[in-house]
């Protein structure tokens, strides 16, 4: 089990003999993502989304550190999505749908965790894509209630009473997203150094040490899931309010992949590579889907498959090692 | 270190910069005469829906190479710029954004699902950009909300499959059974409700023995048919489209279902030709309206077969419905922009100019003519007929074909489908047209 860890791609632990300027390369990276949003406007709704998305791939970061992948992590983005489009005419206000949708989604990820750290490995995972999929049939099923697979529009919404037109509404979702990354961002980094962060490891090397240590190692898992489920939440929220349509699509297991394939991509050594991963992710895509409308899932793969084979540790990892090399 | 930092942004800055140099070049043109019209297509390319999306783009190809070479429209040439619906809903409504602010286009042809015509054409009210709604079938489009922007340039749900209902009511009126196979998503559930709604109205009391809907993508129906064989209905329903209903035609024959019972498949053309001879005669067809290869009395018969004949020659196969739905949209388009041209004497018109141009507007299909009416939605006539061969094809084209005018099997502009079909009369059959043999 140790030696398949340790070669598996994106889950290299970061080493704590460097320290990196993190928070100047956070800083950095949210002013060019502005900057970019502000130069080319319809990049701010990819950009919106790049950043929900991250926001989600942080809680899969959390459980990769616990040596943990789930395959049904959009669940709680599903939930967080449609408890936007299910509350938006009665509750227009985006300000409380937000944590709103994350208590939600932190409420459905207590429910799940309580059984679901009894597992590890490939039973977690599985357990969570089945889980995704139960949530997904129901969404698909219940026509009368969620409208199908043509899925739901969300309404108008408010931000603090007021209804801005089109372009602001567009960049006051911007920057929910990128204070929301960043706080998310902040939080995840503080916790990952705590002790209950430091544990996730311990579950990953060896658990006996943890519970010989005295601590439980299954209330370390269930706090890093929950934790995991509130940013989901969090994240379909975002998702909602950006996109203005919720279709049971977003709690497919497809949707998961691709939270798991963001956060390969942009590496779990540091709270920035969910955010990195995402970004690359969402820009490859769309120019891609630009430029060759018929094979931008080849290109997609193409670059997973580069970033397996020659940076197991993800954009993060190549960004660290030449940062390192110059140092 | 910082070095290395500011490199980063400096890279991000430059792909910044000339993206908004794009973007200048792509908005600067859109009140004089453009140097080219850029229109944006969103359809199928990946997913089991791209039996759809790839013919429907290969006919774009084939009619915009065909205006060009004619001098392109207004005298500018026309461009597209395709989108793949398949990754779904998040990412198409981003590339709605990107066509409009990115690439500029002047008008935009949305989609083949209706759950992506559901979230872009709210998207064409919020950027004021005329999109045509060139397949989707969903009634919640017009009867949910008003869409100053967007047009649909053919048929949808209702008249889809309130035509094959009175068909079957005409043909066949004694049934008393009825099962039903749909495909479990929302097409095949909505699809169901309008038929409910018609037959009960219509022909109170028909049975309904089972109402069965196999999860979307099944490629095993053997559990339904098996069912359906001891029911015995005397019509099974399906909305079922593509592949999936290629497998269960093909499973359902073998086993001599379609001997017992009579199926009635409002989407079936699209899949004839896959089927060939395997499609059994004598079962209610439809084609999501009128265009069938053997249409009795098409309006332009040289414009028809010439479509029809460039098709085949260059893709060797006929075109299917998303190929007439996009010829339909792109006809809609020339005669869209021929007549806001004209209303503002020569110029060019904008955003609003031009999508006052399509309210009202009447066009010329190679098959007959629709008017799109003042709700944004267009009348297309639709033709049914029952499942025959004949020597001019290998596959089944209908027989004893009824030609529905639009207007008698559409839901009135301000009504909602499900109600106005609760409120149909049986004497609505006196209305059906004589069959014409084809």
């Amino acid at each position: 089990m140790s030696a398949s860890d340790r070669d598996a791609p994106g889950v290299a632990a970061p080493r704590p003999s460097m320290r990196l300027p993190e928070a100047g390369l956070a800083l950095a990276g949210a002013a060019a993502l502005v900057l970019a949003a502000w130069a080319v406007p319809w990049l701010k709704f990819v950009l919106t989304i790049a950043l929900a998305k991250g926001v989600a791939v942080l809680g899969i970061l959390l459980l990769l550190r616990a040596g943990q992948v789930s395959f049904g992590h959009s669940m709680f983005l599903a939930v967080g999505a449609y408890t936007v489009a299910f509350l938006a005419p009665a509750v227009p206000e985006a300000l409380l749908l937000l944590p709103l949708g994350a208590l939600l989604g932190g409420l459905l990820g207590l429910v799940i965790g309580l059984f679901i750290v009894r597992y590890r490995d490939i039973f977690f995972s599985m357990l969570n894509l089945a889980l995704s999929m139960v949530l997904y049939s129901l969404l698909e099923k219940l026509y009368d209630l969620t409208k199908g697979t043509d899925g739901i529009r969300v309404s108008a919404l408010t931000f603090a009473g007021a209804v801005p037109d089109r372009e602001t509404q567009e960049w006051v979702m911007f920057g929910l997203a990128l204070a929301l990354a960043l706080g998310f961002g902040l939080l995840v980094r503080a916790y990952l150094a705590s002790p209950m962060g430091r544990a996730l490891a311990g579950i990953k090397t060896r658990e006996t040490r943890l519970e010989f240590m005295g601590v439980s190692a299954r209330r370390v898992l269930l706090f890093a899931y929950v934790f995991s489920a509130v940013m989901g939440g969090a994240a379909g929220t975002l998702v909602a309010m950006t996109t203005r349509h919720v279709t049971p699509q977003l709690a497919y297991w497809t949707s998961s992949g691709e939270l798991v394939f963001i956060a390969i991509l942009g590496g779990a050594g540091s709270a920035l590579g969910p955010f990195l991963g995402a970004t690359a992710f969402e820009l490859v895509r769309v120019y891609a889907a630009a430029a060759v409308a018929d094979a931008w899932q080849m290109i997609l793969g193409g670059v997973l498959l580069l970033v397996i084979l020659f940076a197991p540790g993800g954009l993060w990892g190549m960004l660290t090692s030449r940062l390192r090399g110059r140092a | 270190m910082p070095h290395a930092v500011s490199r980063r942004a400096a890279l991000l800055g430059a792909a910044a910069t000339s993206g908004s140099l794009l973007f200048a070049g792509g908005n600067a043109g859109a009140q004089q005469k453009p140097s080219e019209l850029r229109v944006g297509i969103t359809t199928f390319l990946s997913g089991p829906a791209s039996v759809f999306g790839v013919p429907a783009r290969q006919a774009a190809d084939l009619l915009f190479e065909e205006i060009n070479r004619a001098g392109g429209i207004g005298g500018i040439p026309v461009r597209p710029f395709y989108v793949d619906e398949g990754p779904g809903t998040d990412h198409l409504v981003g590339e709605y954004r990107r066509l409009v602010q990115n690439e500029g286009v002047h008008i935009i042809f949305a989609s083949i699902s209706s759950g992506s015509c559901l979230a872009c054409t709210p998207l064409s009210d919020e950027m004021r950009k005329t999109t045509l709604l060139w397949d989707c079938g969903t009634q919640r489009i017009f009867e949910e909300g008003k869409h100053p922007y967007a047009f649909r340039t053919q048929g949808y749900g209702t008249p889809e499959i309130l035509a094959p209902l009175l068909y079957l009511l005409k043909t066949k009126p004694d049934f008393r059974t009825l099962a039903v196979i749909n495909q479990d998503y929302a097409w095949g559930r909505d699809s169901w409700e309008l038929w409910k709604a018609g037959m009960d109205a219509l022909k109170p009391g028909v049975r309904v023995v089972a109402e069965l809907f196999p999860r979307f993508n099944s490629t095993d129906f053997s559990t339904e048919i098996t069912r359906m064989l001891a029911l015995r209905p005397d019509v099974i329903l399906s909305t079922s489209w593509g592949g999936e209903l290629v497998t269960l035609i093909r499973q359902a024959s073998e086993r001599r279902l379609l001997d017992r019972s009579t199926f009635v498949l409002p989407v079936a053309e699209a899949s004839l030709q896959q089927l060939g001879r395997a499609m059994p005669q004598g079962h209610v067809i439809g084609a999501r309206g009128d265009h069938w290869n053997n249409h009795p009395k098409p309006k332009d018969p040289a414009r028809f077969q010439r479509f029809v004949d460039s098709y085949r020659q260059r893709h060797n196969e006929y075109p299917i419905y998303p190929c007439h739905h996009m010829a339909q949209a792109i006809a809609a388009m020339q005669a869209g922009f021929a007549r806001a041209i004209e209303a503002k004497g020569g110029g060019w018109p904008n955003d609003q100019e031009l999508a006052n141009a399509f309210r009202g507007l009447t066009f010329d299909s190679p098959t007959s003519t629709i008017t799109l009416r003042e709700d944004g939605q267009g009348l297309e006539d639709q033709i049914v007929g029952l499942s025959s061969f004949t020597d001019r094809f290998p596959f089944a084209v209908p027989k004893d074909m009824v030609i529905f005018p639009a207007a008698m099997v559409s839901t009135p502009v301000g009504q909602k489908s499900v109600d106005w079909l609760k409120t149909l009369k049986p004497d609505m059959l006196a209305q059906v047209p004589a069959p014409i043999a084809g």
